[in-house]
């Protein structure tokens, strides 16, 4: 079966930097797939290469078959990639529904304004926000504006969801919903790839991990295997026993 | 040769644009404010100038020293009374409350001065001085040499100065020279005075060069805002290479298109520099 | 959408009532209620780039004289008025969604100093192009052969009408639609616009592209109507800058908005033209300046305030 999204010897440079270099990565569909790596790793920039926001500036990525490396982001959109921001992007002044109808009318399947706030108003519900579609965006705290983010993913109909730290900034009982809303997402058939610090997560949630080190993909593999690896523990050295904790 | 003498024309002319601009490259930089006031400001220090010549007969390079102070003071209370209050205003607001303060300068200078233009002649003249194939007017030459020094001192003032790090710490990261305890409002006031100073004293250099009337702000301005796109915003080395810049374009240019069509050059390449390049000849910001 | 409908409703009334102006209005009025109409079509084509888009262009003087120019041209050249005033409407569009190409990419300032700066360049190029334009010597356009000066005086009015009609429902249409969604979204935050499937470009291209078609149509009429102009007369910076205070006077981003500001604008400059002429643009510019500072949001933001409702919005 061929994966969902691959990465062919991506490379991405700014300047001088070298944010990327020779990243090769398949994504499965159906699974979650935990993108690790410390502060600076090029995580981020992975996720902008593939959607579009950055060109690579080596290397091809594919998606469901079509190749994806020049898109426009608007494009990647509609053709069924969604990401969240790590530092969340809503429409300020705009109501919460109106923030997620947006998302479902331009790159969702809604036709029409108003078939768009009903759909909205359903992954409102999702995502459990749906007693708050009326506020503006920019009243909504940081916990429900990661919750809002999630709902106007989800309201792209995404095959492809690219979650960047959707769990900074979350005290452990909004953590646990989250996890559970992102949950419920896998299962309804989304392949996720998340970007996540939090080890206790990944391990929780993921499938297979990924870890990236100064923009070089150092190993993927299954919880277990990563967490022995050699490089990836010299790389993160405090988070070995952070991983054994959690898993216990 | 006439190469060299329209070079060297255009030389001189930038150092004067340079320092024209200087100001308004700075104000625009750290407070993120275009100020539209900058062209009348240029004038009124040309109208000071001619004054104090006429009255008391102070020479405009002395006039200078006068100007200083009063124009600093006049930016100063423009900004902390008036400009502060949108600065965190959508850039249209801040664009369209300069416009209307200019409007209310200009109207009043019409008013006082009429459109007239007026030459402050230096009695005795300067002459020309000649170098091999190459004249230069004399005051156009001193005027151009004093432009620089005043360009070269605000950038000593940035560079060496408290208030100096404390404008550069603003304009790189506002929030972060906050935290750093920079009252970031009196550097706002600060840096808009310095603005109205450099422009009075812009005016007062170029008075003894160009005819005065409220009439020529906007093409003051004009110069200011090309010269700003060439070399970058915020930065007194980007001033200075984008005025000589401009300068050397525009000599060359009138020298092809004619004089008449020298500010439709001037604003073409702006045009042109904002499409290709928009952060100017220098690259990004050129902290200094 | 019942607020749609109750918008057309109003729309309607205020047409009528302006469509009957000629009937117990003076020549005076007629002129006036002329030029209210033609502001009113600059500020609510601004309103497409600058209120909903929120791009803050200062092109319109551009759009204005480059429409002017094209319809006097073309009607010197025999084309009959009602084509010509078209055909500067398609060419203005035509203009600006080539110079959006290069200028969209711009933002804030940048965009603003630009869009400025166009209009400048076209100036000097009108007046340099003399066997075209007349360069500074103006053009002069063949008066229409109509019965009487109140005729002609009414015909005018009626084109600005219609034009204003066309450009309101225009403005209506955009803004209950997916574009208008779409402008407000790119609005709002650009970047996320674009990563929720906005083709942001081609959004921005055609509001800048509304914003020039009618602004175009209006150059010409008002040139018809003048049948005199000149290279400074319609490339006026204050046609940029008036249309903006008309919008922040009346309220960015609602449908009455720009009228309102434009019927209020208009009247104060009126009364300060008759009273104050030799510092009319002293006054103008504290007018802009009080605005500014004590109500950015525009006037009907008062009523709105008092009524204690969220401010006007499209849906």
């Amino acid at each position: 079966m061929t994966a969902l999204l691959q990465l062919r010897e991506v490379g991405r440079n700014f300047g001088g930097l070298r944010a990327l270099s020779n990243v090769s990565l398949e994504v499965q569909q159906g699974e979650i797939l935990g993108l690790i790596g410390p502060n600076g790793a090029g995580k981020t920039t992975l996720v902008n290469v593939v959607t579009g926001v950055h060109a690579a500036s080596s290397g091809t990525i594919h998606f469901d078959g079509g190749e994806i490396t020049r898109l426009k982001p608007f494009q990647a959109a509609r053709r069924g990639i969604a990401r969240t921001f790590q530092i969340v992007q809503p429409f300020p002044e705009m109501t919460v529904i109106e923030n997620v109808a947006a998302a479902a009318l331009f790159a969702g399947a809604a036709r029409g304004i108003a078939q768009a706030r009903a759909d909205a108003f359903e992954h409102l519900r999702f995502v459990e926000l749906g007693a708050i579609a009326d506020r503006p965006a920019r009243s909504l705290t940081l916990a429900m504006r990661k919750r809002l983010e999630l709902a106007k993913g989800l309201a792209m109909k995404p095959r492809l969801l690219l979650l960047d730290e959707v769990n900074a900034g979350l005290n452990p009982a909004e953590i646990d919903l989250a996890l559970g809303l992102i949950r419920r997402i896998a299962a309804s058939g989304v392949t996720i790839l998340i970007i996540e610090h939090l080890m206790k997560v990944v391990l929780n949630l993921c499938t297979r991990i990924a870890v990236l080190h100064h923009g070089e993909l150092i190993k993927v593999g299954s919880a277990d295997d990563v967490v022995n690896d050699a490089a990836v523990v010299e790389a993160y050295l405090g988070k070995r026993y952070a991983a054994q904790g959690a898993r216990t | 040769m006439l190469t060299l003498q329209i070079l060297v024309n255009g030389l001189v002319l930038g150092g004067l644009y340079a320092c024209i601009a200087a100001g308004f490259s700075l104000v625009w930089g750290v407070l993120n404010v275009i100020n539209l006031l900058h062209g009348s400001f240029i004038v009124l220090g040309s109208y000071f100038a001619l004054f104090a010549y006429q009255s008391i007969g102070l020479h405009p390079f002395l006039a200078i020293l006068a100007a200083a102070p009063l124009f600093f003071a006049l930016g100063a209370v423009v900004q902390a009374t008036l400009v502060n209050r949108v600065i965190t205003a959508p850039v249209l607001l801040t664009l369209t409350l300069t416009f209307g303060l200019d409007l209310m300068l200009n109207n009043a200078m019409l008013v006082a001065f009429t459109a007239d233009y007026r030459k402050l002649t230096l009695d005795p003249p300067l002459g020309v001085l000649s170098l091999g194939p190459v004249t230069v007017p004399l005051d156009r030459l001193v005027a151009m040499g004093l432009a620089l020094a005043l360009t070269v001192m605000l950038f000593l003032v940035l560079s060496r100065s408290r208030v100096g790090r404390a404008i550069v710490a603003v304009r790189m990261d506002r929030e972060a020279a906050a935290l750093m305890g920079v009252d970031v409002h009196r550097i706002y006031a600060i840096t808009f005075g310095i603005g109205a100073l450099m422009a009075g004293a812009a005016g007062a250099l170029l008075a003894i060069i160009f005819p005065i009337s409220p009439i020529a702000s906007t093409s003051y301005l004009g110069k200011a805002f090309v010269v700003c796109v060439l070399g970058g915003l915020g930065s007194v080395p980007g001033a200075m290479v984008g005025g000589l810049a401009l300068g050397v374009v525009e000599s060359f240019g009138a020298l092809a298109f004619g004089p008449e069509h020298a500010s439709t050059l001037s604003f073409g390449l702006l045009i042109l520099m904002l499409v290709v390049r928009p952060t100017g000849l220098m690259g990004r910001k050129g902290y200094d | 959408m019942t607020s749609r409908t109750r918008q057309i409703v109003i729309a309607l009334a205020v047409a009528a009532v302006l469509a009957a102006l000629p009937l117990w209005g003076s020549s005076y009025w007629m002129r006036l209620g002329t030029f209210m109409l033609m502001y009113g079509v600059l500020a609510m084509s601004w309103n497409f780039i600058g209120g909903m888009t929120g791009y803050p262009s200062f092109a319109s003087a551009a759009f204005f004289g480059l429409g002017a120019y094209a319809g006097a041209i073309a009607q010197k050249h025999g084309v009959p008025i009602a084509l010509a005033w078209l055909w500067a409407g398609l060419l203005a569009a035509a203009f600006a969604s080539l110079m959006g190409a290069a200028l969209l990419r711009l933002r804030g300032h940048y965009f603003a100093i630009a869009s400025l700066v166009v209009a400048e360049v076209l100036r000097e190029l009108a007046n340099a192009a003399t066997d075209l334009t007349g360069g500074g010597m103006g053009l002069n356009l063949p008066v229409p052969q109509l019965a009487s000066v109140e005729a002609q005086a009414r015909f005018f009015f009626y084109a600005m009408l219609a034009l204003a009609a066309l450009n309101f429902a225009a403005m209506l249409w955009v803004m209950h639609a997916k574009l208008g969604f779409g402008l407000r979204c790119i609005q709002q935050n650009e970047a996320a616009a674009d990563m929720l499937g906005i083709n942001t470009t081609a959004y921005k291209t055609a509001a800048f592209v509304l914003s020039a078609v009618f602004v175009g149509s209006a150059g010409a009429i008002y040139a018809s109507w003048v049948h005199y102009i000149e290279p400074p007369d319609v490339f006026d910076v204050l046609y940029s800058v008036k249309p903006i205070v008309m919008v922040l006077l009346g309220g960015a981003g609602s449908v009455f908005g720009p009228l309102v500001g434009a019927a209020v604008f208009l009247a104060l400059e009126e009364l300060v033209w008759r009273n104050y002429l030799t510092i009319h643009s002293g006054v103008l510019g504290l007018l802009i300046v009080l605005l500014v500072l004590f109500l950015p949001k525009g006037l009907l933001s008062l009523s709105s305030r008092l009524g204690r409702r969220l401010g006007p919005s499209s849906s």
